[in-house]
């Protein structure tokens, strides 16, 4: 039996199988374009953050090279401003991007042939949006030969534009008015993503699941409501892909009943 | 130069750097775990099948909240606005799958639903 067409649109050709390295980069900056003018807020706020904190140009900016995760830095001057102590701060930061560990696992598959060099690179500019984009078009285009490229291609203009801003919000104090809601781009750009993720069955319940857990945990601190409810998801996934094989074997063990059979032989 | 002098503020430009430092290596060798390893070892098969619900699970909890601003569940004045512009956006998204189109549409319903006064 033929496999059945995929739901998910033709991959674009610019990332097929033939695709060279500079197509895969710039495709890569092409599906990025849109969650840039999100983030620049974000960055004035963490910059905004800093200087409250009276961390130097110096030091802001090498809290956000050297940490480079906007959650993180936004509770690392907090907390030193509010006097805690060190490994206070440090757990913190950590715990905030425990999520990260989840990124890495999912990519690793993808970025595999990379030398070490370039994977521990690839690794220092992993960000939410950056995986997001990456993980979606490789599903969709799964053949495609410079999946590192593409990757880079999505990460590498996220950091330049949060460096930029960084030091543009510790410069000038530039605030974007925040009744533009310029940030409301941001979980957009993500719920296209989410649509095409939700391919069958187990998926569309992990991410229920996910999305709804998260929701109810969304006032923990340290971004623990998005790692507990990312978490659920995958489990809740894991254990629904169970319940279909059995579903799909007892209908095969039933002879006769020809749409179960169907069904099972998927 | 005592424990404390370490782990209590006010921090001196060394202990500052040595926090930024730290932060910023834990922060590499949570991003760098499994694409370090890639390879070194075979991904065990119950791994390979959880990460298959990574994207779903991890893009819901990541959009769900923030368009639900779910912070206002407990605040007694319930914004309607994001929520409203989040429908209108997961209806042109789930349609389309169109990025530009689900943004520009979004903002568009979101600085109406405001000017409205929702």
């Amino acid at each position: 039996m033929p496999p059945p067409a995929s739901p998910s649109p033709a991959p674009e050709s610019a990332t097929g199988p033939d695709a060279g390295r500079g197509a895969c980069l710039w495709a890569g900056v092409r599906a990025i374009l849109p969650i840039l003018p999100g983030i620049v807020p974000f960055a004035l706020v963490a910059a905004y953050g800093a200087k409250e904190a009276g961390l130097s140009l110096a030091g802001a900016l090498g809290l956000s090279t050297i940490v480079f995760a906007g959650a993180a830095q936004i509770a690392f001057v907090s907390l030193l401003a509010t006097g805690a102590v060190a490994p206070v701060i440090l757990a913190t930061v950590l715990v905030i991007n425990l999520r990260m560990v989840m990124y890495s696992a999912s990519l690793a598959p993808h970025l595999r042939d990379a030398p070490w060099w370039a994977r521990g690179l690839m690794s220092y500019i992993v960000t939410d949006q950056a995986y997001a984009v990456s993980i979606t078009r490789f599903s969709d285009a799964p053949r495609m030969r410079h999946k590192a490229w593409f990757y880079m291609g999505t990460a590498a203009p996220l950091w330049i534009i949060w460096q930029v801003f960084t030091v543009a919000g510790m410069l000038a104090g530039a605030e974007v008015p925040p009744e533009w809601g310029l940030e409301f781009t941001v979980p957009l750009v993500f719920l296209v993503l989410l649509v095409p993720a939700m391919r069958d069955r187990p998926s569309i319940e992990a991410a229920v699941v996910g999305g709804g857990v998260a929701v109810m945990l969304a006032g923990l601190p340290f971004n623990l409501g998005l790692m507990i409810g990312g978490l659920s998801g995958i489990v809740w996934g894991v254990l629904a892909e169970d319940r279909q094989t059995r579903r799909q074997r007892r209908a095969r063990a039933r002879p006769g009943d020809r749409a179960a059979e169907q069904e099972a032989d998927r | 130069m005592s424990l404390a002098t370490w782990i209590q503020p006010p921090f001196g430009p060394v202990q500052f750097w040595t926090l930024v430092v730290l932060s910023g290596l834990g922060t590499w060798m949570l991003r760098a775990s499994f694409i370090q390893l890639a390879g070194a070892f075979q991904v065990p098969r119950w791994l390979s099948r959880a990460l298959r619900y990574v994207p779903p699970a991890v893009l819901a909890a990541l959009v769900v909240p923030a368009l639900v601003q779910a912070d206002a569940l407990f605040t007694p004045a319930w914004d309607w606005t994001r929520p409203a512009a989040g429908a209108v956006a997961v209806a042109v998204a789930a349609l389309t799958r169109r990025v530009i189109l689900t943004l520009v549409v979004g903002m568009a319903a979101l600085w109406t639903f405001s000017a409205l006064g929702w």
